[in-house]
């Protein structure tokens, strides 16, 4: 008779993910490319967002975008139509992109020469939030009509990111969103979070955050 | 949702680990998993017992032990447990005040045990 015994692991799940994670932002670091992962639901703006932001910072920086949301095929073209390049990536259904996925987009990008990279991730709140994609910074979009409560459902998500944009401010007046009590919400979870309430149709509120933005990347870009 | 892929490398940790203790078979597995995290008990052992299937994980027990989340206030020091539907709702018991928190815990998320023959 064989007897039972207690091994002890106590090892992160996602511990191989991480080091590729880190693995990787210490090749961008190295290479001066400044990597942003975008997340959000659905809908709430992402491509929108990226179309704004690219205008706004294309004599400023060389850029690209990877695509991985499900269904943007449609976003790509609209991506493209700017001139920056983009990756469309196949994630297979996917429900979130992990950093082993981001290195094979990134193989389509150079590198040496762009500096600003923008991933569009998979349209969700949950998934994406646990698996780290090797970016410099993590960023997400929440749009006026999913309501103020999400930072309750979706926590971690909220808690990673440093830099939140509140999309469709436009829409504030024919909705119930209390900002206040949302930002409280946030706050809590993510004392550091920079929140910019911005309108991707109208465009305001968007220049505070590119000029946020370009500010954070040329940080990073002058690090020796 | 990504309870495969995590399920995936939960197996692939538990056989790494299973090897190096020359293990016959694994009998159970204990995760730590914060309450910011959604992970769903039913579907990770659906998709262990289908991924483990000729290993010497197959058949072992998923236990999920769930970690509360813990604020601690930035100015007095105070901690104190909340519930997800408290978030942004409470104020510190310490000293009141609403804003500045750091997050002690709750987001946890790794393989604590196993046990194994
Ligand atoms: N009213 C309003 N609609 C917006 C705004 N930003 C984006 N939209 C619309 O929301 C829809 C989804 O936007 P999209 O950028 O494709 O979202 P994605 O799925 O997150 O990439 C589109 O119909 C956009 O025109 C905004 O600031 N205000
Ligand atoms: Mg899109
Ligand atoms: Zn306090």
């Amino acid at each position: 008779m064989s007897s039972v015994k207690l091994i002890e692991v106590k090892e992160a799940i996602m511990s191989d993910n991480d080091a590729a994670a880190n693995d990787l932002r210490k090749r961008l670091s190295r290479e001066k490319t400044f990597l942003v992962n975008l997340m959000a639901s659905p809908g709430a703006g992402k491509t929108s967002l990226l179309l704004r932001t690219l205008a706004a910072l294309k004599p400023d920086f060389n850029m690209a975008v990877i695509e991985a949301d499900i269904d943007s095929v449609v976003d790509a073209e609209k991506i493209a139509a700017t001139g920056v390049p983009s990756v469309q990536l196949r994630t297979g259904g996917f429900c979130h992109l992990d950093a082993a996925m981001v290195v094979k987009g990134l193989e389509a990008i150079d590198t040496a020469s762009a500096n600003l990279v923008f991933i569009e991730n998979v349209g969700n709140l949950v998934c994406p939030a646990e698996f780290d994609t090797g970016a410099a910074m993590d960023i997400m979009i929440l749009s006026v009509p999913e309501g103020d409560d999400k930072p309750l459902k979706y926590p971690l998500m909220f808690s990673k990111c440093r830099a939140l944009l509140v999309n469709k401010i436009d829409l504030l007046p024919y909705s119930d969103f209390d900002m206040i009590l949302f930002k409280q919400r946030v706050y809590q979870i993510n004392a550091g979070i920079r929140i910019f309430e911005v309108s991707c149709t109208s465009g305001e509120g968007i220049t505070d955050w590119t000029e946020w933005l370009k500010q954070s990347v040329n940080r990073f870009l002058e690090k020796p | 949702m990504h309870e495969l892929s995590v399920t995936e490398k939960i197996l692939d940790i538990v056989l790494k680990h299973a090897r190096v203790n020359h293990v016959r078979k694994v009998i159970s597995i204990t995760l730590i998993i914060g309450e910011m995290s959604d992970l769903e008990n039913e579907w990770i052992q659906h998709y262990f017992d289908y991924l483990s299937k000729d290993t010497v994980a197959a058949g072992a027990v998923l236990k999920i032990e769930k970690v509360p989340i813990v604020l601690k206030c930035n100015l007095c020091g105070q901690t104190m447990e909340i519930r997800r539907e408290e978030i942004g709702g409470t104020c510190c018991s310490g000293c009141g005040k609403a804003g500045d928190f750091s997050i002690i815990s709750g987001r946890e998320y790794y393989i604590k045990e196993m046990e194994a023959e």
